[in-house]
C-alpha cells in the first residue's frame, strides 16, 4: 500500500526512538496529548509507547466523536429510529454505544427500529430516492473530517428536493475542544505539547491552531496516523520544548496543506453555522464547538423536522471518563475499567469506540496492567 | 433416481419458485426433493428413499458435530452456501483428527425462493461432497412463509471416525508448544464483505471454503503423537481461535505478526474497512498446537498437501495465568490480540 | 472514525465520482470535495469521498526526514 507500507516500518521506527532517547532531557518529563483517537489507536496498535523513553508520556486526548457523544443525543438518535416512518442511517461505529437504561441503537434495532448501517452519506440519501415513503434520517457525527461529506449530501438532497431526507446534526470541531483542555478548571496534567489531527487538518488546514502557540505557548505538530508519522513527531514536539519553541508545525505536508481543503470548508459553511455550546462527554459544554444546520436548510435539520429534545442524562457516576479525556487519569485509575466496562459492555466514552483511550489501553495493552487483585491490594 | 414416481410436469427450474406446498408433506414436496436434492446428491443411501439411513459404524470412536449456516449472500466468490455447509461440517469434525463418513444436510427455504437458486445450491453441494469423498446421506426440507428466513438456511450434521489413541482437544495446549497455521487469512470474510450490500468494493479474493480433512489425515500420519489440538478459524478469525484455546488451555500464546501470512488484496480491503485481518473469518485454514519438537515434521507435511502450501509457525504458547494472547507487531512493539468486540460483520457462514 | 487511507484514481466517472484503487481492490468514490482529480492521483478516501490529494513530493520530504532522525541515531 502505497504511501502507508513506507511509513510503518519498525527498523526506522526503532532508529527513530533511539534518536528520541538521546535528544529527550533527563530532567525533565514530556507530557505529550495526541487530540486524535486514530493516534491513540496508532499508539497502541504498534505498541508505540514502547519504543518511548520513560519520560515522555502520551496522553490520549478526547478526539474520539464517537467517545465525545452525549448520552443525550443518542437517546434522540433512539427516539427518532422509534418512529414508524423513519430509517435511520448511521456509521457503524455508534450502533453499540450505550445510551440510557442499557439502551443502544443496536437494542433498537434488534427491537424493531429500522436502523441501517451506511458506509457513506450518499448511501443514506439513496435510500431515501428508492424508499420515497419513508424519512430517511442520517445521524450525523464527526468531526471536520466526516463534515463535508455530509454537507454535499444536503447539497444533493437540496438540489434533487428529496423531501424524505434530513441529517440529526452532531458534528463538532476540534479547535474548540482543544481550547476547552487548555482552559479546563478541573484537574488536569500540565501538557507540552500536541500531537494535532490528521484528517481533521486535511480539510481545515494548520492555522485554526495558531492559538494554541500565541495563547497558550504550547507546541503542535499536525501529524498523519501511521506510526512513523506520529514517533517523527514526537521527535519535534520533543525538539521544540528542548529550544524552548511553540509553534505549529506540519508534519503530514503529504495530505495537509497550509490552507485545508477550501472548497470542502466552502461547502462546510454554506450548509452549516456555529451552535452556540454542545456537551461532549468528559468536557461537558464547550461554546461554539459544534455545527447545526443554517436556516436556509432547516428542512433537512431532522431536529427541527422531528421537533427532537435531547433528554439530559447522566454517566455513571464512578466513570472517570472526564478525568481520562483530560489526561489527568489513566485508564487502570478508573474503578469500572475492565472490570464492568470492557468494549463488549461499555459504561464510559473512552471504552465505547475503539479509538477510546480504554479501549485502545483494554484491546491492545492490558498486559502491562496491574492485575486487578493488585489493583485492589494498591 | 428409478425409484421416485414421476411426475406429471418436470419442475420449472428455470423461473419456478419455491412455495409453500413444497413443504407441506405432499406430491409436491416429494417432487422438489427428487428432482432437485436428490439429483443433486444421489447416492445408494438416498435412493433408498428413507427417513433415515443405515450404514455400517466402523470401530472406533466416532466424532459428530452439527452446524448451521445462514450465510449472506447465498453465493459468493469462491463458493456458496451449499458448499460451505459441506466444508463447514466436515471441517469440523476433521479439527477432532477424525475422518468424516457421513452428512446429513436439512434445508429451511422461504416462500418465494427460485427454484433455479435452489439447484444450483444443491448441485454445488453435490458436488463438494463427491469432492471431499463424503456422502449426504439424510435430509430434511421444510418452507417458511415469506419474512421468515433469509433466502435458504441450511444445517449440516456430520459423523466421522477418530484414529485409534488420537486425543485432540483445545485444553491440551502446554506451554512450550508452537503453533501452526496452514496459510492466508481472511480471505472468506473478504470476499464475503466484497459483496455487501452498501460496501461493495471489488477484488479478486476467493471464499478458501475447502475441506480439511486431506490435510489434517497427512498431518496425523506425519506426527499423530505431538498434535495436542487443531481448530478451524471460523467466525472471529483467528484472533478468536487462539483466545478460545489460550482460555480452555490456561496458557498464553506469543505469536509473531510478521510470520502470519495474509494476502495483500485481504490487507487492503481491511484497511478500506477499518478492520483486521486477525478477526476475519475463514473457511479454509487450521490452526494447530503441537509439541515442538515435531513441529518442522508437521510442517513439512502440511506445505507438501495443497490447502497448506503457504503453512508457517506463527508463534508458541507461553505459561500465562491470564491467558493473553499477545503479539509482536511488524513494528517491533508488543500487543494484545483480542476478540472481536462484537462488530458490525456481515452474516459470513 | 477520522480513519482515511491513500487510494489510486483509476477512472473517472460522471457526477464527480471516480474508480479507485488499493492493492487489488477497488472501489467507487465521491471525487466532489476535491478539484482537478486526475487518473493517477492518489487521493485520502475517508467515508466514500475523497477528502484531499496526496502531494508525492511532500511524502518524499517527509520520508527523508524520517530516514535522517532514524539513521542520524548510532
Amino acid at each position: 500500500m502505497k504511501y502507508v507500507d513506507e511509513f510503518r516500518d519498525g527498523e526506522l521506527a526503532r532508529g527513530m526512538a533511539r534518536r528520541l532517547a538521546k535528544i529527550v532531557r533527563p530532567d525533565r518529563d514530556y507530557r505529550f496529548m495526541e487530540f486524535c483517537g486514530g493516534h491513540t489507536h496508532a499508539i497502541s496498535r504498534y505498541g508505540l509507547e514502547d519504543l518511548l523513553p520513560t519520560n515522555v508520556r502520551m496522553i490520549h486526548g478526547p478526539g474520539c466523536p464517537v467517545c465525545v457523544l452525549p448520552i443525550g443525543r443518542i437517546d434522540a438518535a433512539i427516539e427518532l429510529a422509534r418512529k414508524p416512518e423513519i430509517i435511520l442511517c448511521t456509521y457503524a461505529d455508534l450502533m453499540r454505544v450505550p445510551a440510557s437504561g442499557g439502551d443502544s441503537l443496536l437494542k433498537a434495532k434488534a427491537a424493531g427500529a429500522d436502523i441501517r448501517m451506511v458506509y457513506s452519506t450518499l448511501d443514506a440519501l439513496r435510500i431515501a430516492e428508492t424508499e420515497p415513503q419513508r424519512q430517511v434520517v442520517f445521524f450525523a457525527i464527526g468531526f471536520e473530517t466526516t463534515t463535508p461529506p455530509t454537507a454535499l449530501a444536503i447539497r444533493l438532497a437540496a438540489r434533487k428536493q428529496l423531501s424524505n431526507f434530513s441529517v440529526f446534526c452532531n458534528h463538532v470541531l476540534t479547535p474548540a475542544a482543544m481550547r476547552a483542555i487548555l482552559t479546563s478548571k478541573d484537574d488536569r496534567v500540565e501538557l507540552d505539547g500536541f500531537v494535532g489531527p490528521s484528517h481533521v487538518s486535511a480539510v481545515i488546514g494548520v492555522t485554526p491552531y495558531r492559538f494554541v502557540a500565541t495563547e497558550f505557548e504550547k507546541p503542535l505538530v499536525v501529524t498523519g496516523f501511521e506510526p512513523l508519522d506520529v514517533m517523527q513527531a514526537i521527535v519535534m514536539l520533543t525538539t521544540q520544548v528542548n529550544e524552548g519553541r511553540c509553534e505549529i508545525e506540519n508534519q503530514y505536508g503529504r495530505a495537509v496543506s497550509p490552507q485545508g481543503n477550501l472548497k470542502a470548508q466552502a461547502e462546510i459553511a454554506d450548509i452549516f453555522d456555529l451552535r452556540e455550546s454542545f456537551e461532549w462527554r468528559g468536557l461537558g459544554e464547550v461554546p461554539a464547538s459544534a455545527l447545526r444546520l443554517r436556516e436556509t436548510y432547516a428542512q433537512f435539520d431532522a431536529e427541527r423536522r422531528f421537533a427532537v429534545e435531547t433528554p439530559v442524562a447522566r454517566d455513571n457516576p464512578a466513570c472517570e471518563c472526564g478525568a481520562i479525556l483530560r489526561g489527568a487519569k489513566r485508564p487502570h485509575d478508573c474503578k469500572l475499567f475492565g472490570t464492568v466496562c470492557t468494549p463488549e459492555t461499555p459504561i464510559g466514552s473512552c471504552m465505547v469506540s475503539s479509538e477510546g483511550a480504554c479501549a485502545a489501553q483494554w484491546t491492545y495493552r492490558r498486559f502491562d496492567e496491574p492485575t486487578r487483585e493488585e489493583r485492589m491490594a494498591s | 433416481m428409478t425409484s421416485v414416481k414421476a411426475y406429471r410436469r418436470k419442475l420449472d427450474l428455470k423461473s419456478g419458485r419455491v412455495d409453500l406446498s413444497h413443504g407441506a408433506g405432499g406430491r409436491a414436496m416429494s417432487q422438489l426433493i427428487a428432482e432437485i436434492f436428490h439429483a443433486a446428491l444421489d447416492n445408494e443411501w438416498l435412493r433408498q428413499g428413507n427417513d433415515q439411513s443405515i450404514f455400517d459404524a466402523p470401530k472406533g470412536r466416532m466424532a459428530m458435530t452439527t452446524d448451521a449456516f445462514v450465510v449472506s449472500p447465498l453465493f459468493f466468490p469462491g463458493g456458496d452456501i451449499g458448499s460451505l455447509a459441506v466444508h463447514g461440517a466436515i471441517n469440523d469434525v476433521a479439527m477432532s483428527g477424525a475422518r468424516p463418513l457421513y452428512l446429513s444436510a436439512s434445508f429451511i427455504i422461504e416462500e418465494g425462493f427460485a427454484l433455479a437458486d435452489l439447484a444450483r445450491i444443491a448441485e454445488s453441494m453435490g458436488a463438494a461432497s463427491r469432492a471431499a469423498g463424503v456422502p449426504v446421506i439424510t435430509g430434511d426440507t421444510k418452507v417458511v412463509e415469506r419474512g421468515k428466513a433469509d433466502g435458504v438456511f441450511i444445517s449440516t450434521a456430520a459423523v466421522g471416525v477418530a484414529p485409534e489413541g488420537l486425543e485432540l482437544s483445545g485444553d491440551r495446549a502446554r506451554p512450550g508448544d508452537l503453533v501452526l497455521l496452514s496459510g492466508s487469512i481472511g480471505d472468506h470474510g473478504v470476499a464475503i464483505m466484497s459483496k455487501r450490500e452498501n460496501l461493495e468494493f471489488e477484488c479478486e479474493i476467493l471464499s478458501d471454503s475447502a475441506p480439511l480433512h486431506g490435510l489434517v489425515a497427512e498431518m496425523v500420519a506425519a506426527a499423530a503423537s505431538s498434535l495436542r489440538l487443531m481448530r478451524d478459524p471460523t467466525r472471529g478469525g483467528l484472533a478468536a481461535t487462539l483466545n478460545e484455546i489460550a482460555q480452555q488451555s490456561g496458557v498464553g500464546f506469543r505469536i509473531d505478526e510478521t510470520a502470519i501470512p495474509v494476502k495483500p488484496e485481504v490487507a487492503a480491503a481491511c484497511e478500506l474497512l477499518g478492520l483486521d485481518p486477525l478477526n476475519v473469518a475463514n473457511e479454509g485454514k487450521l490452526v494447530a498446537v503441537v509439541a515442538p519438537e515435531a513441529a518442522q515434521a508437521l510442517l513439512d507435511a502440511m506445505r507438501a498437501h495443497p490447502l497448506g502450501r503457504d503453512a508457517a509457525i506463527i508463534g508458541a504458547t507461553v505459561a500465562d495465568d491470564r491467558r493473553f494472547v499477545q503479539m509482536r507487531s511488524s513494528f517491533g512493539g508488543s500487543r494484545i490480540v483480542d476478540w472481536l468486540a462484537g462488530e458490525q460483520l456481515p452474516r459470513i457462514c | 472514525m477520522c480513519l482515511a487511507i491513500p487510494v489510486r484514481v483509476i477512472e473517472l466517472l460522471p457526477e464527480q465520482m471516480a474508480k479507485v484503487s488499493l492493492d487489488g481492490v477497488s472501489k467507487t468514490i465521491s471525487t466532489a470535495l476535491v478539484d482537478n482529480v486526475a487518473v493517477g492521483d492518489y487521493v485520502i478516501l475517508h467515508v466514500g469521498f475523497a477528502l484531499s490529494k496526496v502531494d508525492a513530493e511532500e511524502a518524499e520530504r517527509t520520508l527523508a526526514m524520517i530516514r535522517n532522525i532514524a539513521e542520524d541515531a548510532p
